[in-house]
């Protein structure tokens, strides 16, 4: 499982940044979105992979999940998305106002 | 905690949340009414700014347990000389700022006012908190305020700046997660304190993943902080800001700065082996690349506000060339210079707007335009804060700049930093002369007569020449008073113990 989640982290970095290099603002905001599931599920791994642990204490279990990892990855997630709806909002006036979805306004390119 | 005065610690947070919050709710009620309230907030901040600082300043490290969850389970807010000392500049360029906004620049979009109060919030929330993680929110708070700051009043230049500061600042919160994430994998804290003595007490073949992290941590502040080669966002989101919007974002390289100074002093404090060393040379270098790139900036300027915002530039590489120098005289220098560039860099961006109205179509373009009324006034604060930001004697540039040369006296990269700072001072001067004899001696003759400027949009400018002055007048108190709080920093086994004192006293329980 751990091979599993270290490359599915790697594979959605790495297609992440290809895209943000990209000059069209859509592939862009594809690029932020792909990076910040990629950080989402880097963090949840950061509490340890367990099968079946509880998050919090409960009688009979030896062992629980970090319940911490999960807070994070819960603001995270709400603060990618905020950020998302804000960013596509921004790419579309950016659209509107420069005439085209270059990420520097340029015609030519 | 049970006192009133010890909630003295959340105030700097919660009177901008609250402004905030009234402002979002009574956005469609009269203008003079949002004024007054946002107004009202600024003025409320500072002067719990100045009690918190005035309460701290004996040395007290006044810590809040959020919920009263105890440290290193709860989140801690922490205030020291160095964070009380960012909350009163930041109120201070806050009121400054709104005494600008409230004759007219406010209007030219929505919600001015609301997003103003929850930039405040998440600026004073990164001063003051004791976590990692919550560092992160507060940064995105400040951040996604800044946003909207920068696009208010909107246009073609704006939307395009826009873009790439929020694209490059989503990335750099992507990576802050990613180091968050590795520091909480391998030491399972986020409390600042607590990590320091994580760190301490860490196996050796734990090393290079926390060093990693912390590296990680480096670059994210760095973008913050505009350093090179992560500087590329900031000349073009400075100069297409609005006037309040840039020079309230004059704070916004320090937030970098101050949490490379708070992260790295706890740290890296304790044994973390070759890491400070390389941290604070790779600030030295890449301080002194930022200078030179910005003076080239500056020198390569068309117009006046991405100069200044070029100048702006210079000023946060010098500021962390003289933390990348290490040791209380150098920390010393750097906070005095950055209360020097962030008062200089305001009063600059507020005064080029008033060139720019002035002016009328020629803008702030450095070409011969209309001869400009009230030159006196006009070109003797351009004058005055010419001198003062490239670093002439006798203002606070200069003072700021003999300090931290002198702290970077016995240090090994000496003539390097000498030839750097000494030659991009020589050519900002240069720019700021040239630039000053365009504005203010050449005219174009088919240009049709300069408005007056408005007294009430110069006044926040006098004020921050006066502030500079007082940093020049009281340059004793002020540089006793930065030299206790770099002691305070290079002492971090008091922040430890004022944070974690009741878990250290009783080991697990």
């Amino acid at each position: 499982m751990e091979a599993l989640i270290a490359s599915a982290v790697g594979l959605m970095t790495a297609c992440g940044v290809y895209l943000l290099l990209r000059a069209r603002t859509f592939p862009v905001v594809l690029g932020l979105t792909l990076l910040s599931y990629a950080v989402n599920l880097f963090l949840f791994a950061m509490g340890r992979l367990r099968i079946g642990a509880p998050a919090i204490i409960a009688p009979g279990h030896s062992s629980m999940a970090d319940p911490l990892p999960q807070a994070l990855v819960l603001t995270a997630i709400v603060i990618g998305f905020g950020m998302t709806a804000f960013v596509v909002v921004l790419a579309l006036r950016a659209r509107a106002d420069l005439g085209n979805d270059h990420v520097d306004g340029r015609r030519d390119a | 905690m049970n006192a009133l005065s010890d909630h003295i610690v959340i105030a700097p947070l919660l009177v901008p949340l609250l402004a905030g919050i009234l402002l979002v709710l009574l956005r469609g009620s009269a203008t003079p009414l949002r004024r007054n309230l946002s107004m009202l907030g600024v003025q409320a901040l500072f002067a719990v700014s100045l009690t918190l600082l005035l309460k701290v300043q004996d040395g007290q490290m006044l810590v809040y347990q959020l919920g009263d969850w105890p440290a290193p389970f709860g989140i801690v807010l922490v205030a020291d000389r160095l964070s009380a000392m960012m909350v009163l500049l930041t109120s201070i360029l806050a009121f400054l700022v709104m005494l600008h906004a409230i004759h007219g620049s406010d209007r030219k979009g929505r919600h001015f006012h609301g997003l103003f109060q929850f930039q405040l919030f998440g600026l004073n929330g990164a001063f003051l908190t004791g976590d990692l993680f919550n560092l992160f929110v507060f940064f995105e708070v400040l951040l996604i305020a800044s946003y909207g700051l920068l696009l208010h009043g909107g246009g073609a230049g704006r939307s395009r700046a826009g873009l790439h500061y929020v694209v490059i600042n989503l990335v750099g919160s992507a990576l802050f997660l990613f180091a968050v994430g590795t520091l909480y994998g391998v030491l399972g804290t986020l409390n600042m304190a607590d990590l320091s003595l994580r760190i301490a007490a860490l196996p050796a073949d734990n090393r290079e993943l926390v060093s990693a992290g912390a590296l990680l941590l480096m670059l994210v502040f760095a973008l913050k902080a505009a350093l090179a080669p992560l500087h590329l966002w900031l000349p073009g989101a400075y100069a297409n800001a609005g006037p309040a919007a840039a020079a309230l974002f004059a704070i916004m390289t320090k937030v970098g700065a101050y949490a490379i100074l708070r992260v790295y002093s706890l740290m890296l404090a304790p044994g973390a082996e070759g890491l400070p060393e390389l941290v604070r040379s790779l600030l030295l270098a890449l301080g002194m690349a930022t200078i030179v790139l910005g003076t080239i900036g500056v020198l390569a300027s068309r117009g006046l506000a991405l100069m200044v915002a070029y100048l702006v530039l210079v000023s946060s590489g010098t500021l962390l060339s003289a933390f990348g120098i290490g040791g209380v005289e150098a920390m010393t220098a750097g906070l005095y210079y950055l209360l020097h560039s962030t008062l200089i860099a305001a009063a600059l961006f507020l005064l080029t707007d008033n060139l720019a109205e002035t002016r009328g179509r020629y803008r702030d373009r450095l070409q011969a335009g209309p001869m400009l009324p009230a030159t006196n006034l006009l070109g003797g604060l351009f004058l005055l804060l010419a001198v003062a930001v490239v670093g002439l004697p006798p203002l606070s540039g200069f003072i700021g700049k003999v300090l931290i040369l002198q702290a970077g006296l016995t240090n090994p990269w000496m003539p390097a930093l000498f030839a750097v700072v000494l030659i991009t001072g020589l050519l900002n001067l240069t720019a700021m002369v040239r630039a000053g004899s365009t504005l203010f001696f050449k005219t174009d003759p088919k240009a049709s007569a300069a408005k007056l400027p408005e007294m009430d949009y110069l006044v926040p400018v006098i004020a921050f020449v006066v502030l500079i002055a007082v940093l020049v007048i009281y340059v004793g108190p002020i540089y006793d008073f930065a030299r206790a709080t770099a002691l305070q920093l290079a002492d971090p086994v008091s922040y430890i113990q004022a944070v974690l004192g009741d878990a250290l006293r009783n080991p697990g329980s």
